[in-house]
């Protein structure tokens, strides 16, 4: 493995005209910060396209006996407008969904399989010490508090916020799985109080995931150009924090262990 | 620790993002299900796979949860589906199953001759592809006895049913022999009307409500499927195990 940190100096040009003593040490115009391991970005991807199917089909599905009681009498909840619905009727919707839960769960594994074994894991993962961390970002998000400094890739909110949608995409299989199979699970759907209320369970986990990518694209239209560039190059350039290990060894001596916080010197 | 990162210059750096953005090109395969040409053929390929897993599944000796009476759907509320009629007049008096296929006694069998075999009844979950689901009280002859009774071939794959209305079904041989399949003649402990089915219809709780035919008129036994089902037939999954 590499160095997860680069330092970006200006385009030289070829000729090597010049190798006196500013070839040596070149002006670092900017830095970027190796954000997402190939394994993330590729299911986070495959995964959108996924959840949007699903999501679509799932809608399309439940217009097929849009309530949450009995045949007789039928009390409709809510009528979901076909347009924004897969399949077109109950039967395709069914193919859609039955296909691309495959796709979603094996993505689903292989992220929390790579995550497990990389131990990447750490740096989405809500643990208690992120908990102090949590209501200054809020005051900052939603009451115009100041912000505080930034010392990994994900603050403390953003880590919530993901740790509760990865567990939401657990849930959500494990829900889905009562409804597809309440006989060969039938302890899931028991846990869950039989098929009738696994299909429920189901459109709630839904709800909430959907809640949770609103959210999540908001906060990507606000301030996201760089967090979006660097969930498909992996990179992120002026990331506001150094990566511990790779910090500048002048700026070492002040800062506790997680490395120095505020904005890298753009000038050596 | 490495304390001295990696210099690149910007033109360096331009092109490692190129790279590692390019590596994302396996989402587009993605892109194959947009295709209209191809979208058909693939969620067909889906579903057979969403087949085989379910067929996977399906473990031959573990029940389907049953009810206690104070769980039962009233029969009123038992709702009615049929895909054309709600009866298809069936003559009770002088119905009979015609049994073919693979077996060592095929012909036509009475209904007294069903009703002479063990009875079992049941309350066990109904759920229609649609969502719902009702708790009903079922009562028939297991399948696999009726089987053993026709002498049908246990080697055989799928047993095929037609009924008076049309409507026709296919089952693979595990879930018929499974000890709560059945023959189902009465609901409620009541002999079955005529909108569920009389006089006989299938009663398989471990699969999804259009399997459960009614009207039952004829019963084959065979080794190829050569009609799968009507629902099936207009797109949806085959084996659909709960």
């Amino acid at each position: 493995m590499g160095s997860s940190v680069i330092e970006i100096i200006p385009a030289q040009g070829k000729d090597k005209g010049k190798e006196g003593e500013e070839a040596k040490a070149p002006v670092v115009v900017a830095r970027a910060v190796y954000e997402h391991p190939y394994v993330v970005r590729l299911c986070h991807w495959i995964n959108a396209v996924a959840l949007f199917v699903m999501v679509g089909s799932g809608l399309q599905i439940f217009r097929a006996f849009p309530s949450f009681g009995a045949k007789i009498p039928q009390k409709d909840l809510l009528h979901w407008p076909k347009a924004f619905a897969i399949g077109g009727w109950l039967g395709g919707a069914l193919q859609w969904h039955l296909t691309f839960m495959w796709i979603y769960i094996a993505t689903g594994v292989l992220y929390l399989g790579y995550q497990l074994f990389s131990g990447n894991y750490w740096q989405v993962l809500f643990v208690p010490r992120d908990i102090p961390g949590v209501w200054p970002m809020v005051k900052h998000y939603f009451f115009f508090g100041p912000k505080p400094p930034v010392r990994e890739a994900y603050n403390p909110l953003q880590k919530h916020a993901y740790t509760t949608a990865i567990g939401l995409g657990v849930l959500s299989v494990l829900t889905g799985l009562a409804v597809w199979k309440p006989i060969q699970f039938s302890w899931l759907a028991w846990l869950m109080g039989g098929f009738h209320y696994a299909r429920i369970w189901h459109f709630a986990v839904m709800s909430a995931i959907l809640f949770f990518v609103l959210g999540h694209l908001v906060m990507v239209v606000l301030h996201g150009w760089n967090n979006f560039v660097s969930m498909l190059t992996g990179w992120k350039k002026d990331p506001g924090y150094f990566v511990p290990g790779d910090v500048a060894p002048e700026a070492e001596e002040d800062q506790g262990e997680h490395g120095p916080s505020g904005r890298p010197e753009v000038v050596p | 620790m490495n304390n001295s990162a990696r210099k690149v210059d910007e033109k360096e750096f331009r092109r490692v993002s190129r790279r590692e953005l390019l590596k994302l090109m396996p989402v587009l395969a993605l892109g194959a299900f947009a295709i209209p040409k191809w979208q058909e053929d693939l969620l067909k390929k889906g579903l057979h796979f969403n087949d085989q897993a379910s067929a996977g599944l399906f473990r031959p000796g573990h029940l389907a949860t049953t009810f206690d009476a104070a769980d039962l759907t009233p029969p009123p509320k038992f709702p009615i589906n049929g895909y054309d009629v709600d009866d298809p007049g069936v003559d009770l008096e002088n119905w009979t199953l015609t049994v073919s296929g693979a077996v060592k006694k095929p012909g036509e069998y009475r209904l007294s001759q069903v009703l002479a075999l063990p009875r079992v009844r049941q309350n066990t979950r109904h759920i229609c592809v649609e969502g719902w689901d009702v708790i009903g009280r079922f009562g028939g002859a297991r399948l696999s006895d009726f089987l053993q009774l026709v002498g049908a071939d246990p080697r055989a794959r799928f047993i095929t049913v037609n009924c008076a209305d049309d409507y026709y079904e296919s089952l693979d041989m595990a879930t018929a022999l499974h000890p709560q399949t059945l023959l189902c003649y009465e609901m409620y402990e009541q002999p079955l009307t005529r909108q569920h089915g009389a006089p006989l219809r299938l009663q398989i709780p471990t699969k999804i409500g259009y399997k459960q035919a009614k009207y039952l008129t004829e019963l084959k036994v065979t080794h190829v499927l050569d009609r799968v089902g009507y629902w099936e037939d207009q797109g949806y999954a085959w084996f659909y195990g709960l």
